[in-house]
């Protein structure tokens, strides 16, 4: 694979897909010391929101140590050279919340709709585009549906004024040549000026040469994790996608030994279990289950005496889609009941 | 004697149509006029042929019909934008109105919980909130009726097939009224509401998560028992209306996972979200109708 002279920017998700793995409970410090370290490392876009995005803070999602407004008012005024953005699921948050991002500082908003359903972004990346925004389409769970629907999807987000359209590996389920159909598919048809971007999980331990993929089929947006803090395995983790650029001589304008010290000096620390494909986060990319589950399935088995891989693969084997959090419990007491019928 | 109110639906849609279905089976209300804005349209044509007067030029075109055919009830399944002035022009002649748009100028109606006080009252609008509200706010109500609910949260996940161009367009809309009604009419003191639309095929059945958090220590035993009468309630009119699990108690955190299958009139029966709207809009209608028809109730008078 030769990506020598190839130029990508590269978003940083540890401070809103690492929501995920800290149940949504990072400080207001520990927020803003990685961010000023992602800054000074050079990393140009930052994400900062709960994990389930503007509007989250929920019952079913968990509810954040602090507000999606503490946490923007907390890091933006903190940044010299680094943007941050929001994410926005429709369904979940409004335009309310996006104007009240903007109105924060935020200068990009991630649009986030399952794969097959753009349509209900159409409000959203409107009024985003509308506002002048950095206004990204992002398609999540990529891997349940064609590279055709997708792009046909791709079009709908541009349509509505999307400068940037996403493909996400929500589940970390994709292997590299899926990334290349489809990432290749969006960048020949979609117009030049409308960039495209991969999203990756570590479910199955592809997130680095996914990224790569996805860059050689014409990505020019990389989200990773510094450490990988996200949201089951993790994203793709940042430092070590960093030196493989360097390797490979990509340009990203990020300092390799300054990530690598943000990675285990700050992020490292406060993680609440080591960041690893163990048997659920396998699990989650074997069976293409959505990466957050994760620890609401760990804790329902817990509590429901089930097993937590039995939990995620019916939900699997359901067809659940992003959000869909309410139906772990569900799935959990309709197996311990069977459990039960069956002793 | 026939004690049946005429009623005009507006809206030959799926909604439309379903609504028309259930209506023809109804002791209390008898459907005359389907009005829509395009004579060609399928919806008219199914109409036509279930034996109703079809009208493609608007609420404007049935206006003149109104008295002479003695029609007292309307049902607007059309979009919020035009809903305010059907509702408008029908209420000057004195015609009930049943608004299934999200336009919600009238007082919120979830049958088994409020729709008495408006009979009482004989609002001239009321607003069936959104599918979402109707199956899940009776829930947040049984429990609010035994304690105070700090906290109401709904969780509606529909079907791809199931969710239409209106409801795509006007997502946030959802999430509004059915979190303004969770406070309102569930008494919940804040409210909170989430939507995902689901692909999978085969479709899947509407289901509905409830989460209420209760100020002081849910009382199990009354807090179930409260909750599965008010199901029963709503089983009156939505038969496939049913919880999966739950009630679950865990701290102050009371939830039910609920499942909804519809009829199958027009729409198929995963598309519970659909039928329990049209469902609970005809119920309210009918309980005008009764009222009227017992003379406790009424309506407004006609030369």
């Amino acid at each position: 694979m030769n990506l020598s002279g190839k130029r990508v920017i590269l978003h940083d998700m540890s401070l809103r897909d690492g929501m995920h793995a800290k149940q949504h409970q990072i400080s207001i410090d520990q927020m803003v010391s990685i961010a000023q370290g992602l800054d000074q490392a050079g990393i140009p876009l930052i994400e900062v929101t709960h994990g389930d995005g503007l509007g989250g803070s929920s019952v079913n999602y968990g509810f954040p140590a602090h507000s999606d407004e503490d946490y923007l008012n907390a890091v933006i005024p903190n940044m010299k050279q680094a943007k941050v953005s929001a994410l926005l699921i429709p369904g979940i948050g409004t335009v309310d919340h996006l104007r009240m991002a903007k109105d924060l500082g935020v200068s990009t908003i991630r649009v986030a709709t399952h794969c097959t359903e753009a349509d209900v972004a159409e409000q959203h990346i409107g009024l985003a585009r509308k506002l002048n925004m950095d206004t990204v389409g992002f398609l999540m769970m990529a891997h349940m549906t064609s590279a055709s629907t997708i792009l046909e999807q791709a079009k709908k987000m541009v349509s509505y004024g999307a400068n940037c359209v996403y493909c996400t590996d929500s589940a970390g389920y994709m292997l590299p040549t899926e990334v290349t159909q489809k990432i290749g598919l969006l960048r020949r048809e979609l117009p030049k000026d409308v960039e495209i971007g991969f999203h990756g999980h570590h479910n199955m331990g592809m997130a680095i040469a996914n990224s790569l993929a996805a860059i050689e089929a014409g990505a020019s947006r990389i989200d990773g994790s510094v450490a990988g803090l996200g949201a089951g395995a993790g994203n793709t983790p940042l430092e070590v996608f960093v030196a493989v650029l360097e390797r490979m001589n990509v340009k990203s304008d990020v300092d390799l030994f300054s990530i690598m010290d943000v990675a285990e000096d700050l992020v490292v620390p406060m993680m609440d279990h080591p960041i690893r494909v163990d048997r659920e986060a396998l699990t989650l990319g074997y069976a293409g289950v959505y990466s957050s589950f994760l620890l609401f399935a760990q804790r329902a088995a817990k509590k429901y005496g089930v097993s937590a891989r039995d939990i995620l693969v019916e939900l699997g084997r359901l067809g659940t889609v992003g959000g869909q959090e309410d139906m772990i419990e569900d799935v959990a007491i309709t197996l311990s009941k069977q459990l039960a019928a069956n002793k | 004697m026939n004690n049946k109110l005429k009623a005009a639906i507006i809206g030959p849609g799926n909604i439309g149509t379903d609504l028309l279905m259930k209506m023809k089976r109804s002791e209390w209300i008898e459907p005359v006029w389907m009005v829509g804005i395009d004579e060609t349209s399928e919806g008219l044509k199914r109409a036509r042929e279930m034996g109703v007067k079809t009208c493609s030029t608007g609420v404007d075109g049935v206006l003149a019909h109104i008295i002479a055919d003695d029609i007292r009830i309307a049902f607007d399944a059309t979009s919020a934008y035009i809903h305010a002035e059907n509702s408008r022009k029908l209420n000057a002649l004195g015609v009930l109105m049943i608004d299934l748009t999200p336009a919600a100028i009238g007082p919120f109606c979830i049958p088994p919980v409020n729709l008495k006080e408006h009979v009482k009252k004989l609002e001239m609008n009321v607003n069936m909130v959104t599918c979402g509200g109707q199956a899940t706010i009776p829930i947040v109500a049984a429990v609010s009726q035994i304690q105070d609910v700090a906290y109401g949260e709904i969780i509606a996940t529909v079907s791809s097939k199931s969710a239409g161009p209106g409801t795509r367009k006007n997502i946030d809309e959802f999430t509004r009224t059915t979190a303004n009604a969770v406070e309102e009419i569930g008494g919940a003191d804040k409210g909170k509401a989430i939507i995902i639309i689901n692909p999978a095929e085969p479709p899947l059945m509407m289901r509905d998560t409830v989460h209420c958090l209760t100020k002081d220590k849910p009382d199990e035993k009354a807090i179930t028992e409260s909750i599965l009468n008010m199901v029963k309630e709503v089983q009156k009119y939505v038969p496939g209306y049913r919880i999966k699990n739950g009630p679950v108690f865990d701290g102050n955190r009371v939830s039910v996972f609920l499942e909804v299958e519809g009829l199958g009139d027009f729409l198929p029966k995963y598309s519970g979200n659909l039928d329990i709207m049209t469902a609970a809009a005809l119920r309210t209608a009918e309980m005008f109708a009764e009222e009227s028809a017992s003379g406790s109730l009424q309506l407004p008078s006609r030369a």
